[in-house]
């Protein structure tokens, strides 16, 4: 049976351990895995612009001997002729072995793998779903603190957008003692079903506050957030709220020295760049990590040895 | 009020009051050729008032539907005039075709062909979620 990926959901925790033991293998041999795709084909059907995670599956591809093929942009493919998604993934999936898509609708990745034979990954669905940006994020804390278990996170910015912090806390919420702070203004708070849902659920600890400077002396992981801008529908409240949390070295002089600072990126001005040369700062090789594990993605989903 | 009586057939009874005309549009029952009664804001002993549906012909009906609305209705199958099997409807793991997604930036809203299916996220709590973007479905009995 084909394996997709649409949500961090459909992954086990022995999944994501699995990936995350090839990911640092990969990174630990990249030369015996030059060629586990030789013959095989991306398609990267991106229907909005996003170029570091279509970058980051291509150069993926690339690097298992593959080869890529797809569109960065929806007006340049059949959509812009009123295609549905279901068409254009059946078209695709005669040319290609394993599809990544990024569509505006939230959703559009499902309905993709549901019309076709081969795996699909979610690449982004609007605000919903980035599974490998979780996936990119477990690995990278997994990397810098050497374990994915007891300790406590700080997720600080848009919280009620930000779908990557949803599905970083939905992740993480199975390992043992993780603590949670949410750091963001009333407006940005985490929704309802996040909190009822996982959190509660799963009887998660927690705390909510609007205060970076408090929060900061108790975290292992901070995992900052740009307010999206693409988001919103009223501009007003975009302007009002982007600058809310901006993270600089005055307010890390109370960090723990082993912090480790997380960012999906791009970042606006919410981490000031004087950050950039602290060790703690992680975000760049955060970026490294997401070619890694979805190489990792790939191999699995193709059921390459 | 003097409704006929069911040789054999169903009797959709405990219907939340009010929902008898929305259940009756969902069962396609305008459809039938047997006789069909909606009975609206009938006496309950348990509830005030409530709705029937009785149904003059065993025929197959998508029991989700029930289980969705309220899974306290109660369905009695009568065959032979005697009442043969009284049961609730379960709340179904997933229903298809019922509710719409209310979310602008769910695909369903603008892909309407794709059929529109909610599954069970809390059973304690009824909550249905859009299998597509996760968008809670209003509360069906409420």
């Amino acid at each position: 049976m084909k394996k997709d990926l649409i949500d961090i959901r459909d992954l086990t925790s022995t999944d994501i351990d699995d990936l995350i033991f090839l990911a640092s293998d990969i990174i630990a041999h990249p030369d015996h895995y030059a060629h586990k795709c030789d013959g095989k084909k991306l398609a990267t059907l991106f229907y909005e612009p996003s170029t570091r995670t279509r970058l980051s599956f291509e150069s993926a591809m690339y690097e298992l001997g593959g080869n890529v093929i797809g569109f960065a942009d929806a007006k340049s493919s059949s959509v812009s002729k009123g295609e549905t998604v279901a068409d254009t993934a059946r078209v695709i999936e005669c040319f290609a072995d394993i599809i990544a898509m990024r569509h505006p609708k939230e959703g559009a990745p499902l309905v993709a793998a549901q019309n076709v034979d081969i795996p699909v990954i979610n690449a982004g669905d609007g605000g919903h779903n980035h599974p490998t940006q979780t996936l990119t994020d477990l690995l990278t804390i997994s990397r810098e603190k050497g374990r994915l278990n007891n300790m406590v996170i700080g997720c600080c910015g848009d919280l009620k957008f930000g779908r990557t912090v949803h599905s970083l806390i939905s992740a993480m919420s199975r390992y043992e003692n993780v603590k949670f702070v949410l750091i963001s203004p009333d407006e940005l708070k985490i929704p309802e079903n996040v909190r009822t849902e996982i959190l509660d659920h799963y009887g998660i600890e927690y705390e909510e506050t609007r205060s970076l400077e408090n929060a900061m002396p108790n975290l292992d992981v901070l995992y900052m957030t740009r307010v999206q801008q693409e988001r919103f529908f009223n501009e007003a409240d975009y302007i009002r709220l982007k600058d809310t949390y901006i993270l600089t070295a005055e307010k890390l002089k109370s960090a723990k020295y082993d912090l480790s600072i997380l960012h999906p990126l791009p970042r606006v001005n919410e981490i000031s760049y004087e950050i950039d040369k602290d060790p703690r700062a992680c975000y760049f090789r955060q970026v490294r990590n997401g070619k890694y594990i979805r190489m990792a993605l790939i191999l699995r989903l193709l059921g390459v040895e | 009020m003097i409704i006929g009586t069911i040789v054999n057939g169903l009797v959709i009874d405990h219907i939340p009051a009010g929902r008898g005309m929305e259940l009756y549009n969902y069962l396609h029952l305008k459809d039938l050729d047997c006789e069909v009664a909606l009975i609206k804001n009938a006496t309950s002993k348990k509830y005030g008032k409530k709705d029937i549906i009785k149904i003059n012909d065993l025929i197959v009906i998508n029991y989700d539907i029930l289980g969705y609305i309220d899974p306290k209705i109660t369905i009695d199958v009568i065959e032979n005039g005697v009442r043969v099997k009284k049961f609730h409807p379960e709340l179904p793991e997933t229903i298809t075709g019922v509710i719409r997604c209310k979310n602008p930036r769910c695909i369903t809203s603008v892909e309407q062909e794709l059929p529109q299916v909610f599954k069970l996220t809390d059973r304690e709590n009824c909550v249905y979620r859009c299998i597509y973007c996760d968008t809670k479905a209003e509360q069906p009995n409420t």
